[in-house]
């Protein structure tokens, strides 16, 4: 089978090299051998670093810690609208196979229309094609609702490859994450579509129904960080009467964005992701650190208006895009911060921008996009600082030996 | 004594239209554009552009007070001490500006309310005040007049394309017509909110500016 794949690719290569008619396509070409293949240019010189880990590999390692997330967010789908059908008996199955009906679509949109904004670009600009985007056309529709239509999809991911990634030099040049400026861009563009109660109601269609289902009228499709902000008396009581209790919202069983429900299911992707080295584990500590005090904080500090200041640090953990945000986008190796201080600082500051926009702005139940988009854009000066305290220490200390 | 009528024929003529004088005025369109090259006055720019009747009624505000602040200037700037220039040129600046601001709210009162601080904030605007500082404190008054005129109808045509994309894509509309078909709605289509929003214009002006620097070749000097 190998060889055969290596035939076909060995018997069009004169095409696409140098001087050759279709050399214009070579990222094309390149992209789909290294896709099947091992990369055949090998190193002519003394290396410097022997670790297999090539950037490749590393992507593809991101999309296996993914898998969690998506089989259960893709469970998840099926269940939601289920539920929100008022529908009873159904299997696991059932739910499983309503859920891919849903998100299959939406995915494949999201790698075509980005692939080819992204083609289009290491054509112009002579550069292959990148591994990055990989991850970034995966998670941005794990981000979205399932009912978002297919074209949204479509312009927010070109939006994001192209201003979030292209116009910054491509991959390793971005100042922002290419997914979450991809779902910021779809987000204020078309709030209807992204936000509110509506968006979540019914997930996927049911490929065994045999009659047509309706809506019961008890279920409103609210997420439960908009139960708990919209709440009149305690926001866990009233999670509690919704039917979600702390071990519920932890496993993801809620309405939500397709991938990002299920804490649990990012945090097995983190442990995949921490062991292998990948995914920075002081942002992460970071992350839940920062969000932690903060929520612990604004619980001291109390509210007689605003019920979201008494919702308890733990809650805050399971609840909306956090975890998925911490694992998946806040440690995006080429919009964080770099230095090992500067990681854990960065991310602390994320974990408390995000419980702030939760509990003290009104206008968004939830706040994990805008925290990580906001600090990826100071990355870069905490850095700075740090490494600037760093050569300070070292310079005192080369004067006093 | 020498006659004075051999002064008056060594005098360069007031009004020329030769090649150079040309590129006074054509310059500020493209290759020295007040916004998307020299890169001022996107206060503005991000403010009045949400629909076209606004930001063409701004265009002409300070197409009319660029124009007029050079020319007066540029016949002051003889007799203006450098120590206060910059008190004597936003005086200047401030009573065209109060003048246009009267006529709006006379003549297009609806206008001029939609376009509320931002027609007082021209005395601010860093084009009127670059242009009277770099050009009409050094060139006499007909060059100073084509100069404001370039410079205003530069900064008139970026406000204008920006608005063209922003009312169509934000509301669907151009001019205040509905130019997107009801079907379009009805098939699913929905207006980008973002484009209403002022980093819709931010965005928008980047890939004008992005588009224009491709094609000229631009390269800003580090």
């Amino acid at each position: 089978m190998k060889k055969f794949i290596e035939k076909q690719f060995d018997a069009q290569r004169h095409l696409f090299e140098e001087g050759g008619k279709l050399h214009w396509a070579w990222p094309l070409f390149e992209g789909q051998e290294t896709f099947f293949l091992t990369p055949r240019h090998k190193t002519k010189h003394g290396t410097h670093v022997r670790d297999r880990m090539d950037m490749k590999r590393l992507m593809i390692f991101v999309l296996y810690a993914l898998a969690p997330a998506i089989l259960l967010g893709m469970y998840n789908v099926g269940y939601q609208g289920y539920l929100a059908e008022g529908a009873t008996g159904f299997t696991a199955v059932q739910c499983i196979t309503r859920g891919l009906v849903a998100m299959l679509p939406v995915i494949i949109t999201s790698y075509a229309a980005g692939g080819l904004a992204e083609l289009v670009f290491c054509i112009v600009r002579k550069h292959e094609i990148n591994e990055g985007f990989l991850v970034t056309a995966m998670l941005f529709p794990l981000t979205l609702p399932p009912t978002i239509p297919l074209w949204m999809v479509a312009v927010g991911i070109i939006f994001g490859v192209v201003i979030g990634k292209e116009v910054f030099g491509g991959v390793g040049m971005n100042i922002l994450n290419p997914a979450l400026t991809a779902r910021a861009f779809v987000f204020f563009t078309y709030p209807a579509a992204i936000s509110g109660a509506g968006v979540w109601d019914v997930g996927g269609k049911d490929l065994f129904a045999t009659a047509d289902v309706t809506k019961i009228d008890a279920y409103t499709g609210a997420t439960p960080l908009l139960t708990a902000s919209s709440a009149t008396g305690s926001p866990v009581d009233a999670l509690t009467a919704a039917g979600w209790d702390w071990g519920t919202m932890a496993m993801g069983f809620i309405p939500g964005s397709m991938g990002e429900v299920s804490a649990v299911a990012a945090a097995l992707g983190a442990v995949f992701l921490i062991a292998t080295g990948i995914a920075s584990w002081r942002i992460m500590l970071g992350c839940v650190a920062g969000l932690l005090t903060t929520a612990a904080i604004l619980n001291g500090i109390g509210s007689d208006t605003n019920v979201m200041m008494s919702l308890p640090p733990h809650y805050h953990l399971v609840m909306g895009g956090f975890m998925f945000g911490t694992v998946f986008m806040a440690t995006d190796p080429c919009s964080s911060a770099v230095t090992p201080m500067g990681r854990l600082i960065y991310g602390f500051f994320i974990g408390a921008l995000c419980v702030l926009v939760r509990v003290v702005n009104p206008a968004y139940p939830e706040g994990m996009m805008l925290a990580i988009l906001f600090m990826n854009v100071f990355a870069p000066l905490i850095d700075y600082f740090i490494v600037r305290r760093t050569t300070r220490a070292r310079a005192a200390r080369m004067a006093t030996a | 004594m020498s006659s004075p009528a051999t002064e008056v024929a060594e005098r360069p003529p007031l009004f020329v239209f030769d090649k150079k004088t040309r590129k006074i005025v054509t310059d500020p369109f493209s290759d020295n554009n007040p916004i998307t090259v020299q890169v001022l006055g996107i206060c503005s720019a991000l403010a009045v552009t949400t629909q076209v009747s606004t930001s063409l009624v701004m265009a002409a505000a300070v197409t009319t007070v660029v124009a007029g602040s050079n020319v007066a200037i540029s016949l002051l700037r003889n007799f203006i001490p450098p120590q206060i220039r910059i008190v004597v040129q936003l005086s200047v600046v401030a009573s065209l500006v109060i003048i246009v601001d009267q006529i709006l709210q006379a003549y297009m009162y609806d206008v001029s309310k939609t376009l509320s601080v931002f027609v007082g904030l021209i005395i601010t605007n860093c084009i009127v005040m670059g242009r009277a500082e770099a050009f009409a404190m050094a060139n006499p008054p007909w060059q100073s007049f084509l100069d404001g005129l370039g410079n205003g109808l530069g900064y008139g045509i970026i406000l204008f394309t920006v608005s063209v994309f922003r009312e169509i894509l934000g509301s669907g509309k151009l001019l205040g017509f509905t130019v997107i078909p009801q079907a379009a709605y009805d098939m699913g289509y929905a207006n980008m909110g973002l484009m209403v929003l002022a980093p819709g214009a931010f965005i928008l002006l980047g890939l004008l500016i992005w588009a224009q620097r491709t094609y000229t070749g631009y390269v800003e000097e580090v």
